[in-house]
């Protein structure tokens, strides 16, 4: 440990060092950096795919649209929008200022930590760096433990790529991390659980280090069935790739549960079955298209969930499992229990409960008495619920119609709210999370309005008065001698 | 008789906040002008007991708290009410091919109910401002005022009382025990005016329920001071920054001045000059400046003079009156740069001045020190200007002026590092108490295979086409050309 807090605190003197010299301000630096990740990406697309096979059993084709692809892209827009992000932007300023002028430039905060987690650990750890690298900061990544082999690529290709004394990697688990908590970071931006996020805030305030958290939670999905059936086969379709072919279910915004009429419930569930069969086979385990669960722990815990006998009396399909090959069965579950643990804990696995009302409507009422969730799905063609929607819960985001791909969307800020988190990233808003917002004003020496200073007297109160008011003419008056100026 | 706040006082009182939010009392546009409006009123309506309250606790002059507070609180109000509307708008957002066919805009959405810890400096500006933006967003809001201005805080308790919807808006007073024990209660954000000390606990505080945090805290602001400056203008300014401004009790006051040995006598000269000119040969009788808040605070600005190699730096003052709590405007130079003087933010009207021998050692001198909250500049060089205006970090810069860009509505105004965290002020307030909601509207056309499992080759080179929004290559792989 003694080594890795050395390790540690010569990263931190270094990268202060280069981000006091100045060199990653420089336009051309950020622009060679996200020009080298992807490089990056693209030279070892191959090599990519199979640390992510190792770790997390993920297909080389859902590799690329969740992590490689996606990076690759954050980075060239990144790139190819930085000329115009970099600019300051005009204030206008009330016409009492005059001839003052303001603007606000976006300035780096300096050294940054980023925390990695394990499920996209590709994506979760190259695309917040794209935002702080874009900024113009120097930046540590802690690459997750949990993904051991993706994190010893990046911890290998990231300095044969990038600028090592700006941009640095360190891998490891909570003992890492703590280390690395005891410093001062000017941000850290972090991904992972709510536990954990509280634990990261609380540090980063014995330093007042601004955080972004980007959490999670039980993203519902809701199904009013009546409005959407004539597309009720793409539901189903575009619920079941959300769900299982994304990481089995282990993402932050994948579909934890889904809410649905009662009336409606086994029509659903027989939609559900066919569907499941056409992404992965009779045998999913064979399928090589469904990721494993991570490690043994979150397996025992997903076994955990589902072994309570209550919630494992209300499986519908599915339920088998696998300790050896961290393999779960794509599972749908009818109206576990709302007191159990698996409606009460994010999942984060390939579970699907399905929960029945009697009114669709009911479907914000039960949202709201749970936690705000990073995103909210529904899928529905009424106005007026998709309104209720809107108005009546909070959430990170909402998605009409379809499911995750508010996370490609880079028009759209990515983050959550209460629960689910703080700050959001993607496109503009990644750069933005990691700048400072400076306001610069600029006074002439040429004017100046004795009005301004004491001694005190009631034509100066009234000056101001009159001038705060935006009231001109008054002014004109006063100045003029020919009004004593009003009161208010 | 006053009934003691106590730990359930706290949760009936966030409880009773949060069932008005979820009832929607807060949410309508109707509710949230109505509230600003009678801000408005009680502006309109109490000013002189405003101004009163403020010279009881602070021996504001009557200007400054009509400026600075009542009228500064006007202003914005106003624009709160002008521009609501369309700050409530939702923002249209871009989509592009790869989620194509898809529309997408960002919704406006209160974060629920929220804290507003305010301070003792400027009691009213500081509590009202940020209600303002809480109201405008359509909270439900809880104000802590100061107690170290305890009749600034009780108006405030009886006005909010009197003119605003007591189901949504509710003025907590009290010292550390009210504080800590509203801290313990699960808020939706917490907005903090005051030092980076208590920052620290609020923001702790804040960790365990996942409460995000605007923190408006201090530091020591510089002011630069450049040989070829007006020096008479400058000189006017910085007074009546300093002094003019709760007799340098306020967060953006100039905390120290950096100049060149060789100007800094001219500067002591222009100072002393307009210094007389504003308050009179005899300062400690002025009734143009707002006394020292209290007898602690009296003591540390106190100690801060008595230091040993301190005190005999003063060239200008240093006249002391405890039983008044007044000290006379005091000018220092060349005091150790380890001195308590030069480690804390003064906060009261001591100004030191550090000579250089160029002036630009001062971005050594600055950057060696905690990121303040303000920092300026005065000269007529422009690259000067450019380059403090990139390599100096702080909240704000102001080139040729001080303070003035607290007033502006147009520029956030915030710390960074040690001097906070977010910002206020005009849209900023609207923004600093509100969720931004990404929403994505999709239909159900094209639903393309290539999304599903399970997964091919021909799959995968068509997503990379879409990813790359390389229409040639999409057509390609349509047409089972590549």
């Amino acid at each position: 440990m003694e080594a890795m807090e050395e390790t540690v605190d010569q990263s931190l003197r270094e990268m202060r060092e280069t981000f006091a010299s100045g060199r990653t301000r420089s336009i051309k630096w950020r622009k060679a950096q996200l020009g080298a990740i992807i490089e990056m990406v693209k030279d070892n697309e191959e090599k990519m795919c199979d640390v992510l096979f190792q770790d997390l059993g993920k297909h080389s084709t859902e590799a690329f649209r969740d992590e490689l692809g996606f990076v690759m892209r954050s980075a060239s827009t990144a790139l190819n929008f930085l000329d115009k992000w970099v600019v300051p932007k005009k204030s206008n300023l009330p016409l009492l200022f005059y001839p003052a002028t303001g603007k606000v430039i976006s300035e780096p905060y300096g050294t940054v930590l980023v925390l990695s987690s394990w499920n996209f650990p590709i994506s979760l750890s190259l695309d917040p760096m794209i935002g702080a690298i874009a900024a113009g900061n120097t930046v540590l990544l802690k690459a997750s433990e949990l993904s051991p082999n993706a994190s010893a690529l990046l911890t290998k290709l990231i300095p044969s790529y990038l600028d090592t004394k700006a941009i640095k990697v360190i891998e490891g688990g909570p003992d890492v991390a703590t280390i690395l908590l005891q410093h001062q970071w000017d941000k850290i931006f972090f991904t992972g659980s709510p536990k954990i996020g509280k634990i990261i805030m609380a540090a980063a305030a014995e330093h007042l280090t601004p955080v972004t958290l980007e959490l999670g939670g039980k993203c519902p999905t809701i199904i009013d069935h009546h409005s959407v059936s004539k597309d009720m086969k793409s539901v189903v379709k575009r619920i079941s790739g959300g769900k299982w072919g994304s990481c089995s279910g282990q993402a932050c915004i994948s579909v934890d549960y889904v809410l649905v009429e009662q009336s409606f419930a086994s029509t659903l569930i027989d939609m559900f079955k066919p569907v499941i069969r056409s992404f992965f086979g009779v045998n999913p385990k064979e399928s090589g298209c469904l990721s494993k669960i991570v490690t043994k722990k979150h397996f025992q815990r997903l076994s955990r969930l589902l072994n309570d006998p209550r919630v494992k009396a209300s499986i519908v399909y599915g339920g088998s499992m696998d300790e050896d090959k961290l393999y779960v069965e794509p599972t749908i579950l009818l109206d576990p229990p709302l007191d159990s643990e698996i409606m009460n804990e994010e999942i984060f696995g390939p579970i699907l409960p399905i929960i029945t009302l009697r009114d669709i409507q009911e479907s914000i009422g039960f949202i709201k008495s749970k936690p705000k969730p990073l995103a909210i799905y529904a899928f529905t063609k009424d106005e007026n619920l998709k309104t209720r929607i809107l108005s009546e819960t909070s959430s990170g985001s909402v998605t009409f119609n379809d499911l995750m791909i508010q996370y490609m969307c880079d028009a759209l800020p990515f983050g959550g709210v209460g629960q689910s988190g703080m700050g959001r990233y993607h496109g503009k808003y990644s750069f933005e999370c990691f700048s400072h917002e400076k306001a610069i004003m600029e006074g002439s020496l040429a004017m100046d309005l004795e009005a301004r200073y004491p001694p005190w007297n009631n034509f100066k109160l009234n000056f101001i008065r009159l001038a705060f008011r935006e009231a001109y003419f008054k002014l004109l008056l006063l100045m003029l001698g020919l009004t004593k100026g009003v009161r208010k | 008789m006053v009934k003691v706040f106590q730990a359930a006082d706290a949760t009936d009182l966030v409880t009773e906040l949060r069932r008005s939010f979820d009832d929607g009392v807060t949410r309508g546009y109707e509710w949230r002008v109505t509230q600003l409006k009678k801000l408005l009123l009680i502006c309109d309506n109490h000013e002189p007991e405003i101004v009163s309250a403020l010279h009881d606790d602070l021996g504001k002059p009557e200007l400054e708290s009509s400026v600075y507070e009542v009228a500064l609180l006007r202003n914005s109000i106003n624009l709160a009410v002008q521009q609501l509307k369309d700050w409530m708008a939702p923002d249209k957002a871009k989509t592009s091919l790869t989620t194509f066919p898809a529309s997408a805009e960002i919704v406006y959405e209160p974060l629920g109910v929220v804290l507003v810890i305010s301070a003792w400096n400027y009691p009213f500006l500081l509590s009202i401002d940020p209600v303002i933006g809480a109201i405008s967003a359509g909270n439900a809001v809880v104000l802590k005022p100061s107690e170290l201005a305890p009749a600034s805080s009780s108006l405030l308790a009886k006005l909010l009382e009197q003119y605003l919807d007591s189901s949504a808006v509710r003025v907590v007073e009290g010292a550390v025990t009210e504080t800590t024990l509203l801290l313990e209660q699960k808020w939706d954000k917490i907005f903090y005016t005051g030092s980076s000390r208590i920052g620290r606990i609020i923001m702790m505080a804040a960790a365990k329920h996942l409460t995000p945090v605007v923190l408006e805290l201090g530091g020591k602001s510089p002011v630069v001071i450049d040989s070829d400056t007006n020096l008479k203008i400058t000189a006017k300014r910085i007074i009546a920054g300093k002094w003019g401004c709760n007799n340098g009790q306020a967060c953006i006051s100039p905390d120290y001045i950096l100049t060149t040995k060789e100007f800094s006598p001219k500067v002591i000269d222009a100072l002393k000059q307009e210094l007389e000119a504003f308050y009179g040969k005899n300062p400690m009788e002025s009734k143009d400046m707002s006394r020292i808040v209290n007898s602690n605070h009296f003591d540390r600005l106190s100690k801060m003079l008595e230091e040993k190699e301190v005190s005999d730096k003063i060239v200008y003052g240093g006249q002391k009156n405890r039983d008044k709590l007044k000290i006379a405007p005091t000018i220092l130079v060349d005091v150790p740069l380890d001195s308590q003087i030069m480690s804390e933010e003064i906060f009261g009207p001591l100004l030191p001045i550090i000579t250089l021998n160029k002036l630009e050692e001062c971005f050594d001198v600055i950057r060696s020190r905690p990121k303040p909250l303000g920092a300026y500049l005065f000269t007529q060089n422009q690259k000067l200007k450019e380059r403090f205006a990139l390599t100096v970090s702080a909240g704000g810069i102001v080139v040729n002026d001080i303070a003035v860009h607290l007033a502006v509505p147009t520029l956030p105004f915030g710390g960074v590092g040690e001097s906070g965290m977010g910002s206020y002020h005009g849209k900023f307030s609207f923004d600093a108490f509100s969720h931004k909601k990404a929403v994505l509207y999709k239909s159900f056309i094209g639903d393309a295979a290539i999304r599903y499992p399970p997964y091919s080759t021909g799959k995968l080179r068509l997503l990379k086409a879409l990813v790359n929004s390389n229409i040639l290559e999409i057509f390609r792989v349509i047409l089972g050309l590549s």
